[in-house]
């Protein structure tokens, strides 16, 4: 009886615990988006906590009416549009010969070293850049896709999930005179539908959330996707100069309640796919962990 | 990274077949000309780059003509006492990410799989990893907000406490903690998914034997599941040495300023200002390429040891 209390005390001090802690990552984003929605007097007074103060939308109507965040969402949109073709492309491209046997594939092992080697070994930031501006990309959307256009660690998922399939199907499709492009358009990609949504979901959120090379390879800051740009808004806030109708916009937009509802509207693209990212989530793990 | 034993097999075949294969294989080989293109351009033109390092490059002159100067930038760079401040805050800050990575997902895990209500395991599960999928810029946003110290939720609650406020990031004494903090918030989730599913794969016989045995939860947490866990562990253990200087350029670029680069200055962000904003293009680049070759060293190690104790493979 005396350890059957003490478990219950644990029991419950559990689901305290573990409660408070799924609280605990909830809680700031639920606290930036009541402030989102609150006035600016209520925001700046700090009577918000996790509800909106005195509702408003004006928030996001200046946010909506700002050039400068439609330019960069839609920015950001084409990039993941362009970035994800191009990701996915060449990630079966690549996976699909190095899925094979060295016997199959001439120089498999070859080919194999000179991609894993990107992953052992990067140059660095300044010899990067002097090669993204030697090849004319400086200011031009395609700086934040052709760097990084082959994801060799997706390669390597794929190629995995590739591996398993069964030979059966592959070996009677050559019987059949096909070669392999059709094995691998007709065969290889609509039984790999679970593998290739995991990747392209996770590259999504990958294009959506870069920011880096946003700032470094776009000179002018029209050109920045939606992330860069709020880099810009939230980091170097102080140092910006603005103009004086926009001053006077923010009088009655608190700067505070301003941030929230871009940070917001920022996140709010990967809060609709997550229901779908966490679906293939616990997938993408076990594809991980598959052995060739 | 082994190459698998099937080769001798494939390439004893019939001649018909042979020359039907290798009209096949060139298909293969065709696939692969567009990504050999772009990663000889932009992974192995940066590591041609890195002769900078060893020149006085100057961008008017290009790679062909500027000056050698062999080893004087690193020489340079060592000689900055900012550089083995910035080193120390490397291998600091990223120890403690590392250490703390590790326990806090565990943790999580053990407490989790203890949950019996399926509803509340999958919802404390699907809210811990979402800080994940967000960017550092949405999240320093977040935090900078909530931790501001003057009108920050959270100095207004310690306040409540009678405490002063906290200069969270802009005090060289809590910057640290709090990228090591954030990023455990972050990521722990995250992991915990991933230790989650190295428990489901115990054999439940073992906890019925055991409780047969008169093992009560505790004991059987000690004894079954964290021995049946232990490969999982070791695996992320021995990965996470591979992060050794890496302690989270983009979170630390969001969420440092002035005031705190004695503290929170990495060799990334260093590099970064010394680079692309104060144009010592050799100087970084030095910097980079010591960076580089230490890591190869440590991914190196940490790739061999997770294939050595965990029989870790990447593919």
């Amino acid at each position: 009886m005396k350890l059957l209390d003490s478990r219950r005390v644990f029991v419950v001090f559990n689901y305290l615990f573990l409660g408070a802690l799924a609280l605990l990552c909830l809680f700031p984003l639920v606290h930036t988006l009541a402030l989102s929605f609150s006035a600016s007097a209520a925001a700046d007074a700090g009577r918000v906590t996790i509800w909106p103060v005195q509702f408003t939308t004006a928030a996001y109507e200046y946010a909506f009416t700002n050039p400068q965040f439609l330019r960069s969402f839609g920015t950001s949109i084409e990039r993941v549009v362009l970035g994800v073709t191009v990701n996915m492309v060449l990630t079966i491209l690549v996976a699909y010969p190095l899925s094979k046997a060295p016997g199959v594939l001439r120089g498999r092992t070859a080919y194999v070293w000179f991609f894993v080697i990107t992953m052992l070994f990067a140059a660095g930031l300044v010899p990067t850049y002097m090669v993204v501006q030697a090849t004319g990309l400086l200011d031009s959307i395609w700086a934040l896709i052709l760097p990084k256009a082959v994801p060799v660690f997706n390669v390597i998922l794929l190629l995995n999930f590739f591996r398993s399939l069964p030979k059966e199907l592959e070996e009677a499709a050559f019987v059949d005179g096909a070669g392999h492009w059709t094995v691998l358009l007709r065969i290889y990609l609509p039984l790999s539908k679970p593998a290739l949504a995991t990747i392209t979901l996770f590259t999504i959120v990958a294009h959506w959330n870069s920011w880096f090379d946003g700032i470094i390879y776009m000179n002018s800051p029209e050109h920045y996707p939606l992330q860069s740009y709020l880099q810009t808004l939230v980091v170097q806030d102080s140092l910006s100069v603005r103009s004086l109708n926009e001053m006077d916009l923010l009088q009655e937009v608190s700067n505070r309640t301003y941030k929230a509802a871009q940070i917001f509207l920022a996140a709010l693209p990967v809060l609709a796919v997550y229901p779908f990212l966490q679906r293939y989530f616990i997938k993408g793990i076990n594809l991980g962990s598959v052995k060739g | 990274m082994t190459e698998s034993p099937a080769e001798a097999g494939e390439q004893v075949a019939t001649p018909p077949r042979r020359r039907k294969r290798r009209t096949n294989a060139r298909a293969l080989h065709l696939m692969l000309v567009p990504g050999i293109l772009v990663v000889l351009v932009y992974e192995y033109g940066p590591i041609l780059g890195t002769v900078m390092a060893f020149q006085d490059y100057l961008p008017a002159f290009g790679f062909l003509n500027s000056e050698w100067v062999g080893l004087e930038n690193f020489r340079f760079v060592l000689s900055l006492p900012d550089t083995w401040e910035v080193v120390w805050n490397t291998v600091s800050i990223a120890s403690m990410k590392i250490v703390a990575g590790l326990i806090a997902p565990l943790a999580t895990a053990l407490l989790i799989n203890e949950v019996g209500k399926k509803y509340f395991r999958r919802g404390v599960q699907t809210i811990i990893y979402l800080p994940h999928f967000l960017s550092w810029v949405i999240l320093g946003g977040v935090l900078i907000e909530i931790l501001s110290p003057t009108f920050g939720i959270v100095n207004q609650f310690l306040g409540l406490f009678g405490v002063e406020p906290i200069y969270f990031l802009g005090d060289n004494s809590w910057f640290p903690a709090t990228l090591v903090g954030s990023d455990t918030w972050k990521e722990f989730g995250f992991t915990t998914v991933v230790y989650l599913a190295a428990i489901v794969t115990i054999d439940p016989t073992l906890y019925e034997v055991a409780s047969v045995d008169g093992a009560g939860k505790l004991r059987q947490a000690w004894h079954i599941t964290l021995p049946g866990m232990m490969p999982v562990i070791v695996l992320m253990a021995t990965l996470s040495l591979g992060n050794v200087l890496n302690a989270g350029f983009e979170q630390v670029l969001v969420l440092y300023s002035p005031q705190v680069y004695d503290s929170g200055d990495i060799i990334d962000t260093f590099v970064y200002r010394m680079g692309l904003i104060d144009f010592q293009y050799s100087a970084a680049a030095a910097v980079g390429l010591f960076k580089s070759m230490v890591a190869l060293v440590l991914i190196s190690t940490s790739y061999y040891l997770a294939y050595r104790f965990a029989k870790y493979r990447i593919f």
